[in-house]
């Protein structure tokens, strides 16, 4: 494999770290009251968000409805998916540095698989706070859950809900495009030489 | 009359239709008249220039004092609309300022707790001869007090007694970096140079006995504390105003002066025998400079400082024992005296500090002085005598000019930045507009009635903002819906822009503004706080999570310390207390968001109710005096579940045998909405 291809290898698997930088996913909620708007910013290994204490005021506002309150300990794939990461970045460069095609493929094949599972899983998540209500809650309305969307938005009572990947997800997306090129880009030039 | 004779029956109705044709005619004149009269006052686009729209925000925060509603009420302009009441010497049931066990030592002072004030004149904090947006100095007249508002939180974080004043009008006059605030006393009081403070002495020994005093104040802004660094004994006058010089002046502070007479009875005649008093001209560094090089005695006193702390926000108190003082027949070259029309009200220095316009209210003309003959004055000992070994400079020597026919009342005048000032006649009840340099009156706009002060933005600084001015009224008579025989008082703004004044809007104010600070809104706004934060809450009976909230007794005193959060209290089930118990409620509202205060109130307490922002602690006295289960909750409209913010405290009879005991919810200890600290 060309050495510009190699380098391009370990440029995927690096790029990987902008996660540890920058939340991969965003929730808007928006509100009349809440014309500053409230963001909840879920990074690889924590919850954030717009202010210092959003969680806690995601909290108050799902309590009226019996939705769990969230804290980032509830959450275990806080805890290991940096690892993950952290072992996607080294065997990519490891990959990058072998020079082996049909490596790139797997690692493409495998992280496109983390990728998924993880948007699986935030769906499971997101499913799970907005129907599991406790019988008990100040507000009930027949009938309705509470799942925010997973892209895109959604009204939720006086909420407008919008779901989106944030800036930390383009590493995965350029670690994915990149891989899955060298790929591509290494089979041309071993039928052209 | 029963018996009209027949001519006068034939006649009186003719006579009756021709008076109300003449009368007629007259009143539509006169009618006609007033009507294009209103018209002319305020054009069609006045609206327009005030008109700021839904959800837009005001050009400029604007402070207005409420006189002897001991606060400051803050306008946003152009609108006019009254964004908040910053309570300062006064309590304040709304949100529980001076009722609350934190806020109380605020008003403390040497004659015990004094919960009201007079408060004059608002004047804001300066970097380099501008306002900067930090603080808001403020005084009390009645029992003289200087205070200091937060400009990030527009709260009240400081009070300091001044000792040696009896009626602290004079005050509180910044100098251009903040270096001190200076406050002269109004009433001249017998002091007791020996045992400090007020001495005795007959009524008859005024002219011997009685002395003024002049504060000078560090800021001390870094590390946060006013400080009474010394203060100059003065000739027993009355001290009026004052206001710093700038540019060519900046070392210098003047203060009008009455009662030269030294009257101590009917002073409204005695008072006002002399044809001039004086205008008193301080040198305030060379007497910083007199002060520090050992020039000053020391003297006791006994004087409170109030200090809000900044992170449990609790006021304590201070007292201090001592107070140095200059004798300024000990220190040259530091005070003279200036002749000035009599019992004069104002001094306003332009903005090139060259000129001192005093106001002489009783006078027919406005005297200008200038800043560079009186230094001039001094170098040729261009004396008439002195008063305590004060010189008194020659009238003609430093005088500049005259502003001839002004109007009637002169009281104060600002400045704009085309050269021109403006000056309140409060007898005739107008603003007048004049050119500094020629003294020649430009325009004049009446006005709704009787203006005691106005205020241009930077008005009283090196750079005004010539766009507006506004004029605070002391009758207000017909220009709102009557109210019965107490009135608000009326504020007018008038565009001053262009060469002709404009009348733009009407609005009233409380109680009765004696002064105003303008700034413009983006050097406060974006340091406006939002909340407290939790995590840096230093209270000492704060609780920042609902699983430490207590109940605990110590003899007859029971201490609660509970939390807020929408939309419960923990606890809210309480038992144990009794009969004559000292029960003091501490509550920490953990929320940490913008405008999400709790309110805390419970029957019966002889108090008000106390306000909590987002993050701090705030306690609360109730003695209850019969038993009974009393409710308590929250007062301010919270959540969409504020109505069910409430809980009991149970009262037993004094010796019960009832336990201390408290909860909130009965199966699960902790509630959905727990507080999570950071």
């Amino acid at each position: 494999m060309r050495i510009y291809l190699r380098i391009l290898m370990v440029v995927a698997a690096l790029s990987l770290g902008t996660l540890f930088f920058l939340p991969m996913w965003k929730i808007y909620l928006e509100a009349p009251q809440y014309p500053e708007g409230l963001e909840l910013h879920i990074w690889i290994d924590k919850l954030g968000g717009s202010s210092e204490s959003v969680l806690q005021n995601f909290n108050i506002l799902n309590h009226y409805i019996g939705m769990k309150p969230i804290h980032a300990e509830s959450f275990a794939e806080l805890k290991y998916m940096p690892y993950i990461v952290i072992f996607f970045m080294v065997t990519g460069v490891i990959v990058g540095l072998l020079g082996k095609r049909k490596l790139v493929l797997l690692w493409v094949v495998l992280l496109a698989i983390g990728g998924a599972a993880g948007i699986a899983d935030f769906y499971l998540w997101l499913h799970r706070f907005g129907t599991n209500l406790d019988p008990t809650a100040p507000i009930k309305v027949p009938g309705m859950t509470y799942i925010p969307p997973l892209l895109g938005h959604k009204a939720l009572l006086n909420f407008n809900a919008l779901s989106l990947p944030a800036w930390g997800s383009i590493g995965i997306f350029l670690a994915l495009v990149i891989g899955g090129l060298v790929y591509l880009l290494s089979k041309r030039k071993i039928n052209s030489t | 009359m029963e018996v009209l004779d027949p001519i006068s029956r034939l006649i009186a109705p003719r006579l009756g239709f021709m008076l109300m044709l003449i009368v007629g005619v007259v009143l539509q004149g006169c009618g006609g008249g007033d009507e294009s009269k209103k018209s002319d006052v305020v054009d069609s686009e006045a609206s327009a220039a005030v008109y700021v729209p839904p959800g837009q925000h005001d050009e400029y925060y604007s402070f207005l004092s409420g006189g002897f509603n001991g606060q400051v009420s803050v306008y946003g302009l152009p609108s006019g609309r009254l964004l908040k009441v910053i309570p300062v010497f006064s309590q304040f049931a709304e949100n529980g300022y001076g009722y609350n066990e934190e806020s109380k030592p605020m008003l403390m002072t040497s004659h015990g707790f004094v919960p009201w004030d007079d408060l004059h004149h608002p004047k804001l904090s300066r970097t380099d001869g501008l306002a900067d947006g930090k603080f808001l100095y403020v005084n009390g007249n009645n029992t003289p007090r200087v205070a200091k508002v937060d400009l990030a939180t527009f709260e009240t974080v400081e009070i300091m007694e001044i000792p040696n004043s009896a009626g602290n009008h004079c005050s509180p006059y910044p100098t251009n970096n903040n270096e001190y605030i200076l406050a002269g006393t109004r009433f001249s009081v017998p002091l007791d140079l020996e045992k400090g403070g007020m001495g005795d002495a007959s009524l008859e020994e005024y002219k011997d006995k009685f002395r003024g005093s002049i504060s000078f104040i560090k800021t001390n802004e870094e590390d946060g504390h006013m400080e009474l660094d010394f203060q100059v004994l003065v000739p027993g006058f009355d001290y009026d105003l004052a206001n710093g010089g700038k540019g060519p002046s900046e070392d210098w502070v003047f203060f009008t002066t009455y009662n030269t007479e030294k009257s101590r009875t009917l002073k409204e005649l005695g008072a006002s025998q002399n044809d001039r008093d004086y205008l008193a001209a301080i040198n305030w560094k060379l007497a910083a400079k007199y002060a520090a090089e050992g020039k000053a005695h020391e003297m006791p006193a006994n004087y409170y400082h109030n200090i809000k702390d900044h992170g449990s926000h609790q006021a304590k108190s201070n007292v201090i024992k001592k107070v140095r003082y200059l004798l300024p027949e000990e220190c040259p070259g530091m005070m003279y005296l200036i002749p000035a029309p009599k019992s004069p009200h104002g001094i306003d220095v332009d903005p090139t500090g060259e000129y001192m316009v005093v106001n002489g209210k009783l006078a027919s003309s406005l005297p200008v002085f200038s800043f560079s003959k009186m230094q001039k004055a001094i170098e040729n000992k261009d004396f008439d005598g002195e008063v305590n070994g004060i010189p008194v400079f020659k009238y003609e020597s430093v005088l500049y000019g005259e502003v001839k026919e002004p109007g009637l009342g002169p009281l104060h005048t600002e400045f704009d930045d085309k050269g021109n000032g403006y000056s309140t006649m409060f007898v005739s009840s107008e603003v007048v507009k004049w050119n500094v340099k020629d003294l020649q009156v430009l325009d004049r706009i009446p006005v709704y009635y009787s203006p005691g002060h106005l205020m241009i933005p930077g008005g009283d600084t090196k750079e005004p903002n010539g766009k507006y001015l506004v004029v605070m009224n002391k009758i207000t008579k017909d220009r709102y819906l009557p109210t019965g025989p107490e009135l608000v008082h009326a504020a007018q703004l008038i565009d001053i822009s262009g060469d002709k004044m404009r009348l733009l809007l009407d609005f009233p104010t409380l109680a009765e503004p004696h002064y105003a600070q303008a700034i413009a809104a983006d050097k406060v706004a974006p340091n406006s706080v939002k909340f407290y934060k939790l995590g840096d809450n230093t209270h000492p009976d704060a609780v920042k999570k609902e699983s430490d909230a207590s109940v605990t007794r110590q003899g007859r005193t029971v201490k609660i310390k509970m939390t807020s959060i929408r939309s419960h209290f923990t606890p809210d089930n309480i038992e144990g207390v009794q009969v004559g118990d000292t029960v003091i409620f501490h509550v920490t509202n953990l929320e940490q968001d913008w405008d999400v205060p709790h309110g805390f109130a419970v029957m019966g307490a002889n108090n008000s109710e106390t306000l909590i922002m987002p993050g701090a602690t705030q306690s609360l006295r109730w003695v209850p005096k019969q038993p009974g289960v009393y409710p308590f909750y929250c007062t301010d409209f919270c959540s969409a579940l504020h109505q069910e913010m409430q809980g009991y405290v149970r009262v037993s009879p004094r010796g019960s045998n009832v336990p201390i005991k408290f909860s909130t919810g009965e199966k699960r200890p902790v509630p959905p909405a727990q507080a999570s600290v950071n």
